[in-house]
């Protein structure tokens, strides 16, 4: 008992030492310090070097970090892979409360970029020119990380909401492709009493997919200025969403397969799941997942709801941000610029089957001409920056939209699991919010 | 060395001598301190305040106390595993009872191969056993789905709300099933055999030899086991927590009162209040372990 109690207390004091260790890898060296900069100043932080740390999942992130220290031999950039999304998020925010411990560059989704810029922890990037850089992102990402005129970082990438669908098996039971959601529907019948085994979608009830398609619907359920928050889940848009998918679970025509799951990409392959509705990630995902519908599926725009203009919504994405913490913000800055606006990095992301936020890429003609043996050598991108160009105006998400995402099975995904009207859960939703955001000290109101 | 220097020694080494004990337990007192008596300190002291994402920290005294005590989703995390707790917790006990019962028979034929078998689940970890265990109950990739498909009906359904607890105490059971029945075969491996004998020799037969000498030997087993399987369905969190993913709808984010504590904390950054519900949840659970001691002891000196 003796012995392994001190190999207890020696594990722990490694731990410790291990984590100082870290800590003092993460605090950067010399360059600059934070608060009002200039453009020269990045580049003379970019000439002079430093160390950085960087958290990222982006698959290319290595290969990202290694051109770029063959581009700077002076600059150090440690990567580290702190988890996907949320836990990245936790830790991030854990570092923003302690005061220390945060890395010099961190990605994060768009949807989470409030909830930093708020707690004032971003550096505001246009302090050093970034502003410039606006024509060279699409109008939907920039959007995205110009929030109340400072700039809290660069878009990486972007995702336009199409609709990919299985041409195999809509053509089997002739069933014309839709453009609007009112076809949908009638297309999510026809399929399911021809096939009971398939459905149109797949659907749990998703924090991202459902703000999504609000957005497309033209509802705005969330007003923020500064910590002034209106939430409205019941506007025309909000509604107008909710009523359309209501005729697809309430009549149990959606297969509520998990995403992201063994069963999700066997349905995906096997001709059970006939579209999704999803950002312009997608192919990549279901490339790598669902091999076996290869030749299967094909790309269209997201229908809409009056068939005629286009209309369509981000779906995920996220920026790089510099974080107040870091030590050598200039320098962090010229990494974050190098990161998602050189082509080497931008064509490095592309090559890993990223969506670029970029419009060079966007509209070269090596781009757009991508035919991909999965999608029956369909020029995919075409359609894709067809969605890029009509991603609607206005959106705006929660500063604690994190959160809310978290507890949205909770409350919407019980409409989901009882076949039910979604509204009863999107107003479940709308008053926990509401109760959250002012126990953290917003002035949330309800409309 | 001067006379004050060799006083120095002398009383130094009375001193050691007193504290020689204090020595020998100070490993185990930095631990306890450390892992134990620090952390809970902290989170006492957290449960008194309100950290919030605009406005900073304050002091406020019990009030995430009082709200705790009108919090319905705790309530019903709670009763959750207290359900859960009522069930599954007898189910595993008498089928590890009846598993170590008949490997001491000595009746059975390959009674070390089967002692393995019951115990190999307890060594796999419990984040692999859930992983596992989503697997099989998989709908459609899954052995759950090929057995559906060979029936041709959705006669089983794991991941719905009906059947979820018990998808999970299925999970638990095969989990913790050998780890229990070790205690109870090691507790039957110490009765005197010369008890055996006697009780052959006035006649009785395998049942009233179990009914008389076994199971009174095995009672103070059987009270540790009921402790630590309360505790362990109090702090139900790995197997909820991994499936979540695959039944987002049926398992929230307060599930059992440590997923409620894990979620307040890391996705709401409600620190404080995760703190007071991880305060009442061990001290209801040091409550009802004493009580079944308490319990199962008196029983034991009757």
């Amino acid at each position: 008992m003796h012995k392994r109690l001190r190999t207890i207390v020696g594990a722990a004091l490694t731990t410790v030492a291990v984590t100082a260790a870290l800590a003092g890898c993460s605090s950067s060296t010399g360059g600059t310090g934070g608060g009002g900069g200039n453009a020269d100043q990045v580049d003379a932080a970019l000439k002079a070097g430093g160390t950085l740390t960087y958290w990222s999942w982006t698959p290319s992130g290595a290969a990202q970090v290694a051109a770029f220290e063959k581009a700077y031999p002076k600059v150090k950039v440690k990567l580290v892979n702190a988890g996907t999304g949320n836990d990245e998020y936790t830790k991030l925010q854990n570092a923003v409360k302690a005061g220390s411990g945060a890395p010099d560059v961190a990605q994060v989704e768009y949807f989470a970029l409030p909830q930093f810029a708020l707690a004032d922890s971003l550096t505001d990037l246009s302090q050093y020119g970034f502003d410039d850089l606006k024509s060279k992102y699409t109008s939907g990402t920039w959007g995205s990380v110009d929030l109340d005129g400072k700039l809290y970082g660069l878009p990486q990438d972007s995702g336009p909401m199409a609709m990919f669908y299985n041409k195999t098996l809509f053509d089997k039971y002739s069933i014309a492709v839709p453009k609007t959601w009112d076809e949908y529907i009638a297309a999510a019948k026809k399929l399911h009493k021809a096939d009971p085994s398939a459905y149109i979608n797949s659907d749990t009830g998703d924090a991202g997919f459902t703000t999504s398609m609000i957005w497309q619907a033209g509802g705005r359920p969330f007003k923020v200025d500064g910590t002034k928050v209106t939430v409205n889940l019941q506007d025309e848009g909000t509604k107008k969403w909710a009523d359309t998918w209501n005729e697809l679970v309430e009549n149990k025509l959606l297969a509520q397969t998990p995403g992201f799951t063994d069963d999700w990409y066997k349905q995906l392959a096997g001709g059970e799941i006939a579209t999704q509705i999803s950002g312009a990630w997608f192919p990549g995902v279901i490339e790598s997942g669902a091999k076996g519908g290869s030749g299967d599926w094909a790309v269209a725009p997201i229908p809409t709801y009056d068939g005629k203009t286009a209309v369509t919504a981000e779906n995920g994405g996220g920026a790089q941000v510099v974080m107040k913490q870091s030590k050598n913000q200039a320098l962090a800055a010229g990494f974050v610029k190098w990161l998602n606006s050189s082509d080497g990095s931008v064509n490095t992301f592309l090559a890993s089957g990223g969506f670029p936020s970029t419009t060079a890429t966007l509209t070269s003609s090596d781009f757009l001409a991508t035919k991909p043996d999965y999608f029956s050598k369909q020029p995919i991108n075409e359609v894709l920056k067809g969605a890029s160009d009509s991603v609607a105006s206005g959106w705006q998400y929660l500063p604690f939209q994190v959160y809310a995402n978290s507890i949205y099975a909770d409350t919407v995904g019980q409409s989901y699991a009882n076949f039910s009207d979604i509204n009863t859960g999107l107003k479940a939703w709308q008053s926990a919010l509401v109760k959250y955001g002012n126990e953290q000290g917003f002035t949330v109101s309800a409309k | 060395m001067s006379s004050r220097a060799i006083q120095a020694t002398r009383s130094g080494r009375t001193r050691r001598g007193k504290q020689t004990g204090w020595l020998f337990v100070a490993p185990f007192m930095v631990v306890l301190v450390a892992m134990l008596i620090v952390p809970i300190g902290y989170a006492l002291y957290l449960s008194l305040f309100r950290d919030q994402l605009i406005g900073g920290n304050h002091f406020v005294g019990f009030a995430n106390y009082i709200q705790l005590v009108q919090d319905s989703k705790f309530w019903s995390s709670f009763l959750r595993v207290l359900i859960f707790l009522v069930i599954q917790v007898p189910v595993m006990l008498i089928l590890a009872l009846v598993a170590a019962l008949a490997l001491d028979s000595a009746r059975l034929h390959a009674a070390g191969f089967f002692r393995i078998a019951i115990f190999l689940p307890y060594a796999v970890p419990g984040v692999v056993a859930a992983l596992i265990w989503g697997f099989i109950y998989g709908p459609q990739f899954g052995l759950t789905g090929s057995f559906n498909d060979l029936l041709g009906s959705d006669l089983l359904k794991p991941f719905t709300s009906t059947w979820i607890l018990t998808s999970i105490g299925n999970i638990v059971t095969w989990e913790f099933l050998g780890y229990n029945m070790i205690i109870f075969f090691a507790a039957l491996r110490v009765v005197p055999t010369e008890l055996y004998e006697a009780a052959s020799l006035d006649g009785a037969g395998s049942l009233r030899t179990i009914i008389s000498i076994k199971l009174p030997a095995l009672r103070g087993a059987i009270v540790i086991a009921t402790i630590f399987s309360i505790i362990g369905s109090f702090q139900l969190f790995n197997e909820p927590n991994l499936l979540k993913t695959l039944a987002p709808n049926v398992i929230g984010t307060f599930f059992t009162p440590n997923m409620y504590a894990y979620n307040l904390s890391f996705a709401g950054q409600q620190f404080n209040y995760s703190a007071t519900v991880a305060i009442v949840m061990g001290v209801i659970t040091a409550v009802i372990a004493y009580v079944v001691q308490v319990r199962g002891t008196r029983q034991e000196n009757r």
